[in-house]
């Protein structure tokens, strides 16, 4: 058993940075992919609630097609026909260079895609939520449409739609455990790895496993922290 | 579209449907049975047999399916000897048995707090009229309070279902050639990317088949709750 944990020291006898270091890509990957799913989320949500038509259907299948599609092949869309599609673009300028797409940038496309569909669920119903009577104030005070969005609506989205949001984030977290099918070092990827060399499945699968509950917790104590300050004022804080 | 290459994998396609389909039922249905004492145990007022389950369902909850997939899968073959002396050797040699087995131990925790977030929605006087009526607790749970839990439950386990039916495809990962690990055989061998446009076409068939059912079961199912 002592033997056993030994192996988690850091240094060359263990493998504790290793799995450190897979840890922290896993953290790096989801902390890029939130404020870009975030933002495609956003454009995506304004897109289903404004005036044109055209514009509501698109985000409603943009919507339909990335809840209903396995993250794991979303991300093989991405990578593979990213790379194809960038070969081409790249064969038109210089027609023998190999370019191929990073697995730590397909994976924040991919999740990033996925996150946004998801979002702008969680934004249109916020933005529903805070009802036209604010716009229209804004107006009446001679406010621009964007300071409007900025200064009155966006602070009250924040908080309707932070639940949501973060449950969102705690999905995210997990799901860059996918982008290790595409070699990317994450923990899980890394954890792989070390089993190679150890044979030791069962511990290290389930030491990678403590860690990610531990970011999973982490991340829950620090949302219901923000929830609550984003609350206040609302009879919501502590 | 290659119709060549439909041809060749199109059948193969279908048999991937068909593994895929029988992984999301098998391990959604013993996750079914798996998370009924799992919300009982949670809603006891007694703490450790309620900090047995909560612990439970934040594991499997708050990690990746497919760490837990790697540690039922790889972890088994560290343990051969063992399973091969108590004869239960057969079902972890093969990888679809420890698919099914991951998912529908990942199945109950959701599924467990999706019950017991429903049993709490009923109100309690349903339970305090029961017992008013002489009606025992487990008669009530059984034929008062779940009939009424599983309606607002009805919509989180079709969400549960569909986010299931989009998990499995990280069976592909462990040799399972469900829809997903067909298509990546396919891929790799004619290396033509329209084959991963088919797979998307048939998830997203599978999943909006899946939606217009529930939606015609929760329809039939509430409506005594609609105004005539």
């Amino acid at each position: 058993m002592e033997a056993l944990f030994a192996q988690l020291s850091f240094g060359p006898d263990g493998w504790g940075d290793e799995l450190a270091a897979g840890a922290w890509m896993t953290v790096r990957l989801a902390v890029v992919t939130l404020p870009f799913g975030l933002v495609l989320g956003f454009l995506i949500a304004l897109a289903k609630v404004g005036d044109r038509r055209w514009l509501n259907w698109l985000g409603e299948i943009y919507t339909t097609v990335f809840r209903g599609l396995p993250e794991l092949l979303t991300l093989f869309i991405i990578y593979y026909g990213g790379q194809i599609l960038l070969q081409k673009a790249v064969a038109l300028v210089a027609p023998d260079a190999e370019v191929g797409v990073s697995s730590f940038v397909a994976g924040m496309i991919a999740l990033g895609m996925v996150f946004a569909a998801y979002a702008s669920e969680a934004f249109v119903s916020a933005i529903r939520a805070i009802g036209k009577g604010q716009f229209e104030a804004g107006d009446a005070l001679g406010m621009r449409r964007a300071t409007t969005w900025i200064v009155v609506v966006l602070p009250q989205l924040f908080r309707l739609a932070l639940p949501a949001i973060g449950n969102l984030w705690l999905v995210l977290l997990k799901e860059t455990s996918l982008v290790s099918v595409i070699a990317l070092n994450d923990l899980l990827r890394t954890t792989n790895i070390i089993v190679g060399a150890t044979k030791q499945p069962f511990f290290f699968f389930l030491v990678a496993l403590l860690i990610y509950l531990v970011l999973s917790i982490v991340s829950s104590y620090g949302l219901s922290r923000l929830e609550a300050r984003f609350g206040r004022g609302y009879g919501l804080a502590r | 579209m290659d119709f060549e290459l439909l041809a060749r994998y199109g059948p193969r396609l279908i048999d991937g449907v068909l593994v895929t389909l029988s992984i999301v039922g098998l391990s959604v249905v013993i996750g079914a049975v798996l998370s009924a004492p799992l919300t009982v145990m949670r809603l006891s007022p007694n703490r450790i047999v309620n900090g047995i389950a909560y612990s439970y369902t934040t594991f499997f909850r708050g990690t990746p399916l497919l760490a837990q997939t790697f540690l039922v899968y790889y972890g088994a073959g560290q343990f051969r000897g063992f399973f091969e002396s108590i004869g239960l050797w057969w079902f972890f040699r093969d990888a679809f048995n420890c698919i099914v087995l991951t998912f529908a131990l990942n199945t109950a925790a959701y599924q467990a707090e999706i019950l017991r977030g429903a049993v709490q929605s009923v109100a309690r006087g349903q339970w305090e009229a029961a017992s008013a009526l002489g009606v025992t607790r487990a008669v009530a749970a059984w034929k008062v309070i779940l009939p009424q839990a599983l309606i607002v439950a009805l919509r989180p386990y079709g969400n549960e279902i569909i986010l299931m039916m989009k998990g499995s495809a990280i069976a592909s990962v462990v040799t399972v050639y469900d829809l997903m690990g067909v298509t990546r055989l396919a891929y790799s061998r004619s290396f033509n990317f329209e084959v991963y446009l088919w797979a998307a076409v048939l998830y997203l068939a599978m999943v909006e088949a899946l939606r217009r059912i529930w939606g015609a079961l929760e329809r039939r199912l509430t409506r005594h709750l609609r105004p005539a």
